[in-house]
């Protein structure tokens, strides 16, 4: 089958019957390979075993941003090219991305009681991050707000596009700007500057959850697929009706 | 020993990340499974989509059957 085989939705829904449960079985296995590395892993030199909360955090960092890349190409789908699945992409990926944000959020939070000795700082990277959660929040409105789904497509599309901005601005956060968070430490110029004995486990544990999350997708966008057609359905019995 | 002192906090952590996994899976499987009923009621009551081929109707045998 070619990937533009997948633009038409029944294709899609057969493709995704087929894949969601092999990607969701791998994800389990990597996620309990990657527990089992997590709790053999050494503690740190500095942070003692609360290193362990990173096996979370950056995942979820990871996978907040990867949401917001993956709707700002599908934005582009709905504004540009009308492609048929992208505002199904969006408006799928959209509660997903909100969900690891603020599993980022809430396991830094968690991280920095004891380390920092507070909850939270107002500073570049917390905040830009924080912003990432509210724009998914104002998204996840959006789409529930309007009723025409193509109508709250564009409008998603857009607030997306515009809400782009603040990628590169949590990416370069602890670089522009004097932050109480640490600076990059695994994707950087010059490669990691963290010990194989944690940069192991957190790179199985990164991957589990990027299965995840990818699995996450396909179904939902599978449930969406079913849901317009339901509200379609609905739509010619109410005009068949009257 | 800070190690045991901060293990209510890796716990925590570990709770949350595992409430928002599983909460993810239960509302997709969920919302699957509505999905499917709401198209199963639909189908039972006549109305399907053009490209959906048309149910055969019973034959005389089985309607008798059936009554």
């Amino acid at each position: 089958m070619a990937i533009a085989d997948l633009a038409n939705p029944t294709r899609f829904l057969a493709f995704a019957n087929r894949t969601i449960p092999w990607l969701g079985g791998l994800a389990v296995v990597a996620f309990a390979f990657g527990i089992n590395q997590a709790i053999v892993a050494p503690d740190d030199y500095q942070q003692g075993a609360t290193v362990k909360i990173m096996f979370l955090h950056v995942p979820g960092a990871w996978l907040g941003m990867l949401g917001w890349g993956v709707m700002t190409i599908a934005a582009l789908g709905t504004l540009v090219w009308r492609h048929p699945l992208a505002d199904v992409a969006a408006k799928a990926t959209a509660p997903i991305g909100a969900a690891f944000t603020l599993m980022c959020l809430v396991t830094g939070s968690l991280w920095g009681r004891p380390m920092w000795g507070t909850y939270w700082v107002w500073d570049a990277r917390l905040t830009s991050v924080l912003l990432l959660f509210l724009l998914y929040l104002g998204v996840i409105a959006l789409w529930r707000t309007v009723e025409d789904p193509s109508r709250a497509a564009r409008a998603a599309a857009i607030l997306t596009l515009v809400g782009a901005i603040d990628l590169p601005i949590i990416k370069f956060s602890v670089e522009w700007w004097n932050t109480l968070h640490q600076p990059a430490s695994v994707f950087r110029m010059g490669g990691p500057t963290i010990d194989a004995s944690i940069l192991i486990p957190l790179s199985i544990m990164t991957i589990a959850f990027t299965l995840t999350f990818a699995t996450l997708v396909l179904a939902a966008m599978r449930n969406e697929i079913l849901r317009r057609r339901v509200r379609t359905l609905r739509l010619m019995q109410a005009s068949a009706a009257s | 020993m800070a190690g045991a002192a901060h293990t209510g906090f890796i716990i925590a952590a570990y709770a949350a990340g595992f409430i928002v996994i599983i909460g993810l899976c239960a509302w997709v499987m969920l919302d699957y499974r509505a999905q499917r009923r709401n198209l199963a009621d639909l189908e039972r009551r006549g109305v399907t989509r053009r490209s959906t081929p048309p149910r055969p109707e019973p034959t005389q045998q089985q309607a008798k059957e059936k009554a």
